[in-house]
């Protein structure tokens, strides 16, 4: 386990060190100088230079990776080129949004999925099974956005239970900043829900009609103890993939969700960003989104050897 | 009064009659072997028994345990019975097992279902019961995972979940099919102890008349649905009444008419000199270099034109890698492999001109064609190791040439895979062979997956084919019998190593090596018949199934 451990985290150590390769070449080639932009259509030639001068733009490009990695890793991330305040701050705060929310998202389409593939998979052909059939069909149809705004037209304008967006900040109490990400995080767990539902329920098909399920119910376990004790570990493989998926897809997917509730999360400081050609913002932000990607990817792949002691020993 | 009984048990699964008026007792201590091909229902009766039928079954008749009529318990109450008076074993270990679990959890579940055991008690009881199928402590501790088990060892621990309570009855579905002939001796010695230390009744379900000949008390054979014989095992094979059970005893010790090639002029046609092949295994530490598996090492033998070539050898043995070395899918790390004089691999690159003179049928006639394809396109598929691609015309025409010559029609091309039984798909895979006439076809347990009537008629077939056109066989099985009975010499595989080769009657007769002693010794035996019905066996040519 141990060696597994290790092997997954160099692998981990090298994805982080190519993913900051490529984005900071693929920053590198986008046309557009920042401090042309900065500066606006009427700066004098002799401004731009001292404010490239200033940013850093000057030195070579491996100068200035080098300077924005070891940058990275002592927390500095550089100043925002266009509010000239450091990045790492205004990714700081954005986080404690976009982070919450990607978790209560996943929360809610675990808590959602589990239940409703596992009804389904036990039950095959059955109402309930056709039900969630049917309904997850539905949840992966409707685009976020819409169902969003639905929700907002439901839920905010006319039972006024919760706001219709915005985010009072987690000083105001934790009860009121959960109360308003709830109606974010149901609108970005409904599609969620409803793939993992249905990985849910056909990995767990495929598990039950294994020889071994049949060998429990041989020993005399009922249907249902053979689906828990058996069935249910086996299927976890694929959904735990679909989850690792998932969380990477919510904490950087959520740029339309945040934009509809008026959330300043990551996702609205990246798209902001990039408008503004503010690119040191947008490096770091992407990387910071690969970074928990990676470390998803990791605890995903530290779960798969929890669950599955076969991985264990093949490392 | 019978322990088990089953009284004209039918059974219909979505309204298709799957088993009509099966009747036969099993008393305790007793071995009832039940005999059957595919589709003949005897897995179905053992489902029957345990009543763990598919979705849809009807059942009618009776099957009564101490008096208790099975097909009238609620499934509560069947759930009660399983595994604490009833066991079943069943044949793929592989698959058999949860993977994420122990082995000792699996086996003491058994205990905590049907006893209100602790956690440590139950477990004190598994490892009693993996001690008594003989997977000592020392080296098979409870904490172990199936993943960490060979096959034989696996299976034991399916037999060890089975008989943790001592049941009543033990139902055996084809346990020993999936094993080596070694593994599958060890396994059946291991039910008759249990049986009787037990005083056990046991239902040994298999399709091998071979497997049960010697060890169990009564047969009951099996056929579409019925049960056309039951007798006493001593005595059955002796009078054999009905037409099918001698014609499965004919079938499963079939020998196919082969004409000896008596010019055999001695010309090599495959020569294999001093090859081994390596496999990297993953490394152990990150500065020493990964340790390698050799599969095969140093093997040479030569294969004549016309001659018929048997390589046995249990599964690992090598035999595997050896023919897809020969056929020019893996690279070799040392030795050569020659056709006709000329090396298989020039560089790193094989050979089409080498290439197309061999060909091979593989085991599994279910996942060895593109279910996508018409036969027409699969038959004519190896026409790509031609340099010159044959016009459609003549294509069809060589595509109906080789359907026929393997006894399909030639209107068959048309048809999808899907459209045929077992039996005619591995003649569509020999067809397949056939199409560019090669010199060498390698045959890859191509029988090995074939109930035993529809194997004696694919032999039939490779014996005629080899006639008629001067083919080259390098048959490759696991199955003594089969070997035995198309092969002119044999060549035996251990390890890696050929460890005894000769004409395949003096292998078989007086064997040298241990090894090869072993494993004739091992192999399951057809009893002797009296004489007069030996003769009468000899008489029908046709057999008709």
């Amino acid at each position: 386990m141990l060696r597994y451990t290790l092997k997954r985290l160099l692998s981990l150590s090298v994805s982080l060190l190519v993913a900051s390769i490529v984005i900071f070449v693929t920053i590198e080639v986008v046309p557009g100088d920042p401090a042309f932009y900065m500066l606006g259509f009427n700066a004098q030639p002799d401004t731009i230079a001292a404010l490239r001068e200033e940013l850093g733009l000057n030195v070579s490009a491996f100068q200035r990776y080098v300077n924005w990695v070891s940058g990275m890793l002592t927390g500095d991330f550089g100043t925002s080129y266009t509010y000239r305040t450091p990045v790492a701050d205004m990714i700081g705060d954005r986080m404690w949004i976009s982070l919450p929310l990607a978790l209560y998202a996943l929360l809610l389409s675990t808590l959602i999925a589990f239940p409703a593939g596992i009804l389904a998979a036990s039950k095959r052909g059955s109402v309930a099974d056709t039900l969630v059939m049917g309904t997850t069909q539905l949840g992966v149809a409707i685009p976020n956005f819409w169902f969003a705004m639905l929700m907002v037209l439901v839920f905010a304008i006319n039972l006024r239970w919760f706001s219709a967006g915005g985010f009072p900040g987690w000083d105001g109490g934790f009860w009121l900043a959960v109360k308003a990400l709830t109606l974010p995080a149901i609108s970005l767990a409904l599609p969620q829900a409803s793939i993992l539902a249905r990985v849910m329920r056909s990995a767990l098909l495929d598990t039950l009609g294994e020889d071994f399920v049949r060998s429990a119910r041989a020993k005399g376990l009922t249907r249902r103890q053979a689906l828990w004790r058996h069935a249910l570990r086996n299927a976890m493989i694929p959904v735990l993939t679909i989850i690792g998926l998932q969380f990477s897809f919510l904490l950087a997917g959520a740029i339309i969700i945040e934009n509809v509730f008026f959330l300043p999360g990551l996702g609205r400081l990246v798209f902001q960003s990039i408008s503004q050609r503010d690119l040191i913002v947008v490096e770091s932000v992407v990387m910071l989104l690969v970074f928990a990607v990676v470390i998803v990817n990791f605890s995903v792949d530290l779960a798969y050897a929890l669950v599955d002691p076969r991985l264990r020993r093949r490392s | 009064m019978s322990l088990l009984q089953i009284d004209q048990l039918s059974l219909a699964i979505h309204g298709t009659p799957i088993l009509r008026d099966i009747s036969f007792d099993l008393d305790a201590g007793q071995i009832v072997g039940v005999i059957g091909e595919s589709g003949s229902g005897k897995s179905m009766t053992a489902y029957s028994v345990m009543q763990l039928l598919p979705e849809g079954s009807r059942t009618e008749g009776a099957i009564s345990l101490n008096g208790d009529n099975l097909l009238s318990l609620s499934e509560e109450q069947m759930c009660s019975l399983r595994g604490d008076e009833l066991g079943m074993v069943f044949q793929e270990p592989m698959t058999a097992l949860n993977p994420v679990k122990s082995i000792g959890d699996q086996v003491a579940e058994t205990v905590r279902i049907h006893r209100q055991a602790s956690r440590a008690e139950s477990l004190r009881i598994a490892r009693e019961t993996l001690d008594r199928v003989e997977l000592p402590a020392d080296r098979f501790p409870l904490s172990r995972y199936p993943h960490e088990l060979s096959g034989g060892q696996r299976q034991r621990v399916v037999i060890a979940m089975a008989i943790a309570l001592r049941p009543k009855v033990l139902i055996a579905d084809e346990p020993t099919t999936a094993l080596d002939v070694t593994t599958q001796a060890q396994i059946l010695k291991l039910l008759r102890r249990l049986v009787r230390e037990d005083n056990m009744a046991l239902m040994m379900i298999t399709h091998d008349l071979a497997v049960v000949s010697d060890l169990a008390d009564d047969i009951v054979i099996m056929k579409s649905g019925e049960v056309v014989e039951t007798g006493a095992a001593k005595t059955l094979f002796q009078s054999m009444t009905h037409p099918y059970t001698k014609a499965l005893f004919e079938a499963s010790s079939h020998v196919p008419d082969r004409a000896l090639d008596s010019d055999a002029e001695a010309a090599p046609l495959l020569q294999i000199s001093h090859v081994s092949r390596d496999y990297v295994l993953p490394r152990t530490s990150l500065l020493a270099s990964p340790p390698k598996f050799r599969a095969v090492n140093d093997v040479s033998f030569t294969i004549q034109r016309g001659e018929s070539l048997g390589l046995v050898g249990e599964s690992g043995c090598g035999k595997s890698t050896l023919t897809r070395a020969i056929l020019g899918l893996e690279e070799v790390q040392e030795g050569e492999i020659l056709i006709e004089g000329e090396p298989v691999f020039s560089g790193h690159e094989v050979q089409r001109s080498v290439r197309r003179k061999m060909q091979v049928v593989f085991q599994d006639p279910y996942g060895s064609f593109n279910p996508r394809h018409r036969v027409a396109r699969l038959v004519s598929e190896p026409f790509h190791l031609l340099d010159t691609q044959p016009g459609s015309a003549e294509r069809a025409e060589a595509v109906a040439d080789a359907l026929e010559s393997v006894g399909l029609e030639g209107s068959d091309g048309r048809k999808y895979i899907h459209e045929f039984s077992g039996g005619q798909r591995q003649r569509i895979a020999i067809a397949r062979a056939l199409i560019i006439k090669p010199k060498l076809i390698v045959l890859d347990e191509a029988v090995s997956a074939l109930d035993v009537s529809i194997r004696a008629q694919i032999l039939d077939l490779l014996a005629d084919l080899s006639d008629r056109f001067g083919l080259t066989y390098l048959f490759i099985s696991h199955d003594l019998s089969v070997v035995r009975s198309i092969t002119d010499r044999v060549l035996v595989m251990k390890a890696g190593q050929i460890v005894e080769e000769g004409q395949t009657d003096a292998v078989f007769d007086n064997p040298q090596h241990v090894y090869t002693k072993s494993l004739i010794e091992a192999a399951p035996r057809l009893p002797d018949l009296p004489t007069e019905l030996t003769a009468k066996l000899a008489t029908q040519n046709e057999v008709s199934i």
